[in-house]
């Protein structure tokens, strides 16, 4: 499906206000991680606002696809990019990380039902995934409607498990399952091919039985033709590996694993908050 | 001297007593359980005829996922097949699963609350020959700090099979506990079984002291009583399937009638059943209690008769601590 240059414009302006969100949340909640949830801010928008199947009035629809974030730490694009979406007021975003929030520091579905997982422990959630594109298969065969996406972190790729649900999924044919790898080359310790080195990824991927693409993660149309492509393979779960920049869209943050688990602090978060309004400059904020 | 409500194996005394595989009777509920459900789902790590999740992978093909080895996946699979409303069983020796997968069992099953039955196989150190490292003695205790874990250990192969058919219908994160080895069959098809309700199944009407055993050594401790009846003491014996929730009402009451415990299990003294029973009773009753089980060893190999006897859960010991456990009351 073709993106119009309007709905391209219209993504871009809903990802600006997402990673805007994601900034006021975590220098309200005073912790929580920038750089991931910055860099998955696209994907993100792409997704709730023209990729899955879903209703924000009815979480529990059961046709709807399934998202499952598996590295749960970047939760903050989630909690944005849902309360944008509708699923809860843009209020509550400012509850992150606070005592009897809903938005637990990281997801917890007891508290948000609306989430399809917990999680926080990296390396289940493409198991978890897997798990559900097996139901469907057991029930629907190659019939399946509802696709399966797992959102995950290329630094949980070090984890077995990732790599036991990669094999099964492989054996099994999963072409409902969707998997997308944040691509961002950064993970607490440092940067991921000198921690524990990943490449050559998508031939790994490959060697498992795995359609694989990569894309740019910040370009909407990259991201709309993977997804387009993924759905298209019979035979083969997919992943989209895409490369993004962690702490996009804000030039302090960008590509500095320093920021993969620190908030800014106000000062920070004011200037954040400018480049994001301003379009870096190019425009005036109304704020100012 | 049996409680004749429990309708126990009329043979229980005889020596040439029937003995049959816990794990078998799991097999055959299993399929039960998949005939009159068919939301249960099998999922076994390269142990399938090992674990008897044969019998319902030959029965429902289509609803049979092998995992291979990857305890991990097992657990986390399972959980996800949950979370599209299937009820997923999955099998492994007890000391993978939940020994290996742990920290995904708590997260994504039982954080997560989805409806996921853990069947550890191969469980206490009667497993015999193939030594310490297929011993799980420590699962109880992991998996019972777990919220909203159930856990289950039934005392033979008929009580298995109750309880598989029983979990299935009942929604919640549920650890089975099985055993490798033939044993003695305790009850009977007409034998009362629920989740959470304790079965007296020796009730005295002036109780000297008071058993509460789980698993296959209900049967050493149903020997232990007949025993002790010689030296004129009359124990009463529990038989305490479910270690979670403890059926509370139940065991106060006869623990008040009795005053002296020994809690019996093939598991560490740390962290299990006489763990759990100590922690209801140091607030609700103080009384004097004994342990049997393991010591805070790993076991060996052996044969089960030899290894039972050597880790202290042999009849005998059973009675040396209900002597014990007499003295300080």
């Amino acid at each position: 499906m073709h993106l119009h240059d309007d709905k391209i414009k219209f993504l871009e302006q809903k990802a600006n206000q997402i990673r805007q969100s994601i900034i006021e949340m975590l220098i309200e909640a005073g912790s929580g991680h920038t750089a991931g949830p910055l860099g998955m801010a696209d994907i993100f928008t792409a997704l709730y606002f023209h990729l899955l199947k879903h209703d924000p009035k009815r979480p529990d629809w059961p046709e709807r696809d399934r998202l499952v974030l598996s590295n749960g730490h970047i939760c903050p694009v989630l909690y944005a990019t849902m309360a944008q979406a509708g699923y809860f007021p843009l209020d509550e975003l400012k509850t992150l990380r606070k005592f009897g929030t809903r938005l637990q520091g990281h997801p917890h579905r007891d508290y948000l039902p609306a989430l399809e997982t917990s999680s926080g422990p990296l390396g289940a959630g493409l198991a978890q995934a897997v798990g559900m594109a097996l139901a469907e298969k057991i029930d629907h065969g190659r019939a399946s409607s509802k696709f399966i996406y797992c959102l995950m972190s290329d630094g949980e790729l070090d984890a077995g498990n990732s790599w036991e649900a990669i094999l099964l999924a492989g054996r099994e044919g999963l072409h409902n399952l969707i998997a997308i790898v944040d691509r961002n080359n950064i993970q607490i310790d440092g940067f991921t091919e000198e921690i524990m080195p990943l490449e050559p990824l998508a031939d790994k991927w490959r060697a498992f039985n795995w359609h694989v693409i990569e894309i740019d993660g910040h370009n909407f149309e990259e991201i709309n033709d993977a997804v387009g492509e993924a759905k298209s393979v019979f035979a083969k779960p997919s992943v989209i590996i895409a490369h993004t920049i962690p702490g996009k869209g804000v030039g302090a943050f960008e590509r500095r694993y320093e920021w993969h688990g620190k908030p800014p602090n106000k000062e920070e978060g004011a200037v954040a908050i400018s480049e994001l309004r301003t379009l870096w400059g190019r425009i005036q904020s109304e704020h100012e | 001297m049996l409680n004749t409500t429990q309708k126990l194996n009329p043979k229980l005394f005889d020596l040439n007593i029937e003995q049959v595989p816990i794990r078998k009777g799991f097999g055959e509920g299993l399929v039960l359980a998949g005939e009159r459900d068919e939301r249960v789902v099998g999922l076994c790590a390269d142990l399938t005829e090992s674990t008897q999740m044969h019998l319902f992978k030959q029965k429902f093909p289509h609803r049979f996922i092998e995992i291979g080895v990857a305890e991990q996946n097992l657990a986390t699979v399972a959980s996800g097949l949950a979370a599209m409303g299937k009820i997923p069983f999955l099998t492994s020796y007890a000391m993978f699963s939940p020994g290996r997968n742990w920290e995904q069992i708590r997260t994504t099953i039982c954080y997560n609350d989805q409806d996921v039955k853990i069947v550890g196989s191969h469980a206490g150190v009667s497993v015999g020959p193939d030594g310490g490292t297929h011993q799980a003695i420590e699962d109880i205790a992991i998996t019972r700090v777990i919220p909203r874990m159930t856990v289950v250990v039934p005392a033979d192969a008929i009580e298995a099979k109750k309880a598989t058919v029983a979990i299935a219908g009942r929604r919640g994160a549920t650890y089975l506990r099985l055993a490798r080895e033939k044993t003695p069959v305790v009850t009977t098809e007409e034998s009362p079984f629920a989740i959470g309700q304790a079965n007296v199944l020796i009730d005295p009407i002036a109780p000297d002291a008071l058993i509460i055993a789980c698993g296959p050594l209900v049967y050493n401790a149903l020997m232990a009583a007949k025993k002790l009846l010689n030296e004129k003491i009359e124990v009463a014996v529990i038989n305490n399937h479910t270690v979670k929730p403890l059926d509370r009402e139940t065991l106060l009451k006869q623990v008040k009638r009795s005053g002296a415990v020994v809690t019996v299990e093939e598991h560490q003294k740390a962290g299990g059943l006489g763990g759990a029973i100590a922690e209801l009773l140091a607030v609700e009753m103080p009384i004097p209690i004994e342990f049997v089980g393991v010591s805070d060893q790993f076991g060996q190999s052996g044969t089960p008769a030899e290894l039972v006897e050597h880790y202290g859960m042999g009849i005998s010991a059973i009675v040396e601590a209900v002597r014990k456990v007499l003295k300080r009351k």
